[in-house]
């Protein structure tokens, strides 16, 4: 092609175009060529197909690496295509997949558009992409603030419900000034090394003393960004507004994709150029991990409403997963990344149930809204054992197997105070788990609430969801191959 | 010693527009403060040789974005928020975290000045006399990709602006 | 003393001192030409009496100006009010500091002279919306707000186009883009097989917008908003954003001129023997005409003194014609020449457009900026881009 954008750098490159191809033509096509009410399912077509192009590519890529080995650098180190980077997207694709899925029923009961959001959905997807794959400060934090923007506007996406508005300008002035600390750390790191690039940026850290001041407000300015954005506590104060106003739906994709996105970005970070430092940010983290898993689970035991309890539900695990990185060993890396992947399913069942709870006129996200669920849609509220038993880290489902893993690598490397602290809350959190199993199993039912209808997206969507769930938890085999293979670098 | 002079010059009009943007009572003239800021800002690139950098900066900058943003100060009835006092009310917390941030900082970097590693600036060409060239090659090579990235930022953030300000879209 | 005319810093100087005192008299005369063109397009004789002609009239006009009490609204941001006049006229004077006149006659080239003035001009719309808001009246903060509106989205387009002209230039210095042209042998604006004809057409459109002009003087539609944002100004003031409002005119022009009609090349600049009948050949018959024009409207006039101030103007025309003709000066002044010869055709032109068309409702206004304009702007970007690759590929 030529010097500036070669044949690797296409190849690299090629999912992301694809993606972005594929969300501007949904935002165009739906005005262009299906402006009829009728034609909307074309759009969740589009959708689909837009992930199926983009999936054969990452296969492309998947299998360029393994048959050749390495990793693929393209356009001088800004982006990185490897095992870990494609764990990352695969996880991407399956959420933004089930994600389009299980929306269409629910945008037509609140009576929202549906181009903009299947768009809006992929070109999300886009920037996680470069979240994943940069390997330069510029291009992550502008693949960082693409994604942001878009959940910003997906947050708010129900304009007529005053709750969506609130928790979108919350969401967004929060996210705002966390992306301001994020960048004045990036602008730090910059200082240190003099190139964007991680891996140059690893050598200049590397050269200095883990206590060193520059390098110590680098972390700590870039981590309390990405903390927020993690929603680990103290900077979780937006999450549980967020996900209260938000599409049910898009606070699954919320507390799933953007969280995973941004640990893809915060491993890459911590676990590349900032090692050497970790003398210096490992208490601060083990400090975020605790409080976390604190007042998520505590917090989380008084919520009436099911979407903020899930909220402070994934405040809690994002301090697990934080424990993983504590523990730095191959190990709690791997359980990272099992836990990200156990988590992003079952917690996208979990708000695939509630999705479907949503009537004409009502969201259905209280608790008492799940009442009787049982005789209503005896599958459902089934499907919803098995996501609450996960979510709690209960064997044999894949919670547990992302615990497992998180205490063992804790164990492994001795900070055997943090994996009682761990277990001690993983007790707390069966307790406000079993309050949403007991609401679906043993509450009577609501007078009015007839059986619920579903459609086609949500049936698919619960089942690969939920035997996903059911599956890693009892031959945990490949995905355990799987995390190995991305952190074997 | 001229650009000394002209340095704090144009450092003490950013930050005094800084200062004077949150302080104001009256929107438009926190507006106009924010364009000194701005202007100081321009300086500034203007005495770092980045003269590309200093026309686009006052072209969208001050001629686009902040005239905008004047529109809307008067388009927006704003003698209702004005007359509501809720965000003067907090500044004594507000002063506290600002200084207790920028003690911070300042500690921060007297412990680690000087422990900075920069790349040189890069040079003018001697044809042009200026750095406009290096700046495309700097964006178009180097940064291609959060280059291009960023239109798409801008594109999702204009869906965004249209889809909330319009009733039926 | 001799010295001093090799210092680096004299023809800056002397520049910039004319634009200062000339660039005032020029908006008289063009004021005038204004005046008469429109009175001849309407079968008028426009101002006949101050002067031999009407020539003295806005002269007249100023010292009325100058004399008019200066008021300010009671209710009006004084420092504002005061401020926005000086705003404007600073902006409009300082993008003509980078416009080249000729080789030599400039007062400073940057690398980003181009960019500068769009900057100028951008800076210089918050002089008239800050002039409408701080009147504290009605009709000038909706004239303000209007204002801004279209300057905001005609620089859109105005910049897309300039666009076009820099890809062809490869640079935005002024000198850099004439002497582009200089090499290239061909005007840009009918250069790429005339495809750069599109872009010219839109900067030209956009500069009328730019400069609040008919048939887009929306701003001031006296039938609705009684003069606009400056309805609240009087005397002096007012007479500032008059004199600034030319003056941008006269460095939009100039952009135009300088990017798309070769500045001060004259025409084909590269066929040699065209040099001395174009460059002493052009001025002699220009000069020499209306000598013998002010001459034989000599008999017309109604007193005698106006015959003879009549007849010393084509003296001193006839004068300019033989000192052209003089080599060294014609050396110097020939490019001078051309630059002003194509500005006054170009300000002919936007004279013309006024006389001729109606004004434009606003959403007519807006739908041509961004319907029209700039999709157009950017396919021309494209296409030429395309065009001029593929010819420096050949």
């Amino acid at each position: 092609m030529s010097q500036y954008y070669t044949a690797t750098d296409h190849f690299v490159l090629l999912p992301a175009i694809l993606l972005a191809l594929f969300g501007c033509a949904t935002l165009l096509f739906d005005f262009l060529i299906f402006p009829e009410a009728k034609q909307r399912r074309w759009l969740l077509v589009f959708l689909v197909l837009g992930e199926a192009f983009a999936g054969v590519a990452f296969w492309r890529q998947q299998s360029f690496l393994l048959e050749h080995g390495g990793n693929l650098t393209a356009f001088r180190g800004a982006l990185v295509i490897d095992h870990y980077a494609l764990f990352f997207h695969w996880l991407f694709l399956a959420a933004t997949l089930i994600t389009g899925l299980i929306s269409y029923r629910y945008l037509e009961v609140r009576d929202e558009h549906h181009g903009e959001y299947y768009g809006l959905l992929m070109l999300a997807q886009t920037g996680m992409y470069f979240l994943a794959s940069g390997t330069e400060l510029v291009t992550l934090f502008v693949g960082l603030e693409t994604m942001a923007i878009t959940f910003y506007i997906l947050v708010g996406f129900l304009r007529a419900d005053r709750r969506s508005n609130e928790a979108a300008l919350k969401y967004l002035i929060l996210g705002s000034l966390s992306s301001g600390f994020l960048v004045y750390g990036f602008s730090v790191l910059y200082g240190i090394s003099g190139s964007t690039r991680l891996s140059e940026i690893a050598a200049a850290v590397a050269a200095r003393d883990a206590w060193d001041p520059v390098l110590v407000l680098a972390v700590g300015t870039a981590g309390a960004g990405l903390m927020f954005k993690i929603a680990a506590a103290p900077f979780h104060m937006w999450a549980p507004d967020a996900y209260e106003g938000a599409p049910t739906m898009i606070t699954g994709y919320l507390a799933t994709a953007s969280k995973a996105a941004s640990f893809a970005l915060l491993l890459r970070l911590f676990v590349g150029p900032l090692g050497p430092a970790r003398e210096s940010w490992e208490p601060l983290l083990a400090a975020v991990a605790v409080l976390s898993m604190t007042i998520g689970n505590l917090a989380a035991v008084t919520q009436t409403n099911t979407k903020r309890l899930l909220a402070y539900s994934s405040i809690s695990h994002a301090g697990y997963i934080l424990l993983g990185l504590v523990a730095g060993s191959p190990t709690g890396i791997k359980g990272v990344l099992v836990y990200l992947l156990v988590y992003t399913f079952m917690t996208l069942g979990a708000f695939l149930v509630l999705t479907s709870l949503a009537r004409q006129g009502m969201a259905g996200d209280d608790i008492n809204d799940l009442r009787g669920l049982m005789k209503r849609a005896p599958g459902h509220a089934l499907w919803m054992l098995v996501f609450m038993v996960s979510l709690a880290g209960i064997p044999p489902t894949a919670g547990f197997l992302g615990k497992f893993y998180i205490f063992w690598g804790l164990i492994e490397t001795g900070h055997y105070t943090l994996a009682v602290i761990g277990a001690v809350y993983a007790v707390v959190a069966i307790y406000y788990y079993f309050r949403i199993v007991k609401a679906v199993f043993v509450e009577p039912e609501e007078a009015e609430a007839g059986p619920l209808t579903v459609s086609l997206g949500t049936r698919v969507g619960l089942a690969v969801t939920g035997a996903l769930t059911l599956l890693v938890g009892v031959y945990p085999e490949p995905v355990l191959r799987l995390a190995q293979m991305s952190i074997s670098r | 010693m001229t650009e000394t002079v002209f340095f704090y010059c144009f450092a003490a009009l950013a930050v005094a527009g800084a200062i004077l943007t949150v302080t104001m009572r009256n929107a438009v003239h926190c507006a106009i403060s924010l364009i000194a800021s701005l202007g100081g800002v321009a300086g500034l690139y203007l005495m770092l040789h980045a003269e590309f950098l200093f026309a686009v900066q006052i072209v969208l900058y001050i001629g686009g974005i902040m005239v905008l943003f004047l529109f809307v100060i008067m388009l927006v009835n704003l003698e209702a928020a004005a007359r509501e006092r809720q965000f003067h009310r907090s500044w004594v917390g507000g002063l506290l975290c600002a200084g207790g941030t920028g003690a911070m900082l300042a500690w921060f970097w007297l412990r680690g000045a000087g422990t900075l590693r920069l790349p040189p600036a890069v040079q003018p060409t001697p044809r042009e006399g200026g750095n406009v060239e290096s700046l495309a090659m700097v964006l178009f090579r180097d940064y291609l990709v959060p280059f291009e990235l960023a239109s798409l930022l801008l594109l999702v953030a204009i869906v965004g602006g249209v889809m909330m300000a319009k009733k039926r879209i | 003393m001799s010295e001093w005319f090799s210092q680096p810093w004299l023809i800056p100087l002397i520049v910039g001192a004319c634009i200062l005192l000339l660039s005032p008299l020029a908006v008289a005369f063009t004021v005038l030409l204004e005046r008469k063109v429109l009175a001849d397009m309407q079968a008028r004789l426009g101002p006949m009496r101050v002067g031999p002609q009407g020539l003295l009239q806005t002269i007249a006009d100023a010292v009325k100006l100058l004399m008019k009490e200066d008021t300010v609204p009671a209710e009006a941001n004084r420092i504002l009010f005061r401020l926005s006049p000086v705003v404007t006229f600073f902006t409009a004077a300082t993008a003509l500091t980078v416009i080249p006149f000729s080789g030599r006659f400039q007062v400073t080239d940057t690398n980003v002279a181009l960019l500068v003035i769009t900057a100028m001009s951008s800076v210089g719309i918050l002089g008239i919306i800050l002039g409408g808001w701080s009147s504290n009246s009605h009709y000038s903060l909706l004239g303000g707000l209007r204002s801004g509106a279209q300057l905001i989205s005609y620089e859109v387009a105005l910049g897309l186009s300039l666009v076009c002209g820099v890809m062809m230039a490869n640079t935005l210095s002024m000198q850099g883009i004439v002497q582009a042209q200089m090499e290239r042998g061909v005007w840009f604006a009918f250069d790429n097989f005339g495809l750069m004809l599109i872009p010219t057409m839109i900067f030209l459109i956009a500069s009328v917008a730019e400069t609040n002009r008919a048939p887009f003087d929306l701003p001031e539609a006296e039938s609705e908003l009684v003069a606009g944002f400056h309805t609240e100004y009087s005397g002096f003031r007012w007479g500032v954003y008059m004199l600034s409002e030319y003056i941008s005119m006269f460095a939009i022009g100039s952009v135009l001129v300088t990017l798309f009609f070769g500045g001060w090349l004259r025409p084909f600049p590269n066929v040699a023997w065209l040099e001395i009948p174009f460059n002493y050949g052009a001025p002699v018959v220009i000069f020499g005409g209306f000598g013998l024009l002010c001459f034989y409207l000599t008999r017309k006039q109604p007193i005698r003194g106006y015959a003879l101030g009549l007849a010393g103007v084509g003296a001193l025309l006839w004068v300019a014609a033989l000192v052209f003709l003089i080599p060294a000066f014609n050396r110097e002044a020939a490019p001078v020449f051309w630059w002003a010869l194509k500005l006054v055709t170009v300000l002919y032109l936007f004279i013309w457009l006024r006389g001729t068309f109606p004004r434009y409702r606003y959403d007519q206004l807006m739908n041509v900026g961004w319907k029209v304009l700039i999709p157009t702007a950017l396919g021309a970007i494209l296409l030429n881009a395309v065009v001029g690759m593929a010819r420096a590929a050949r």
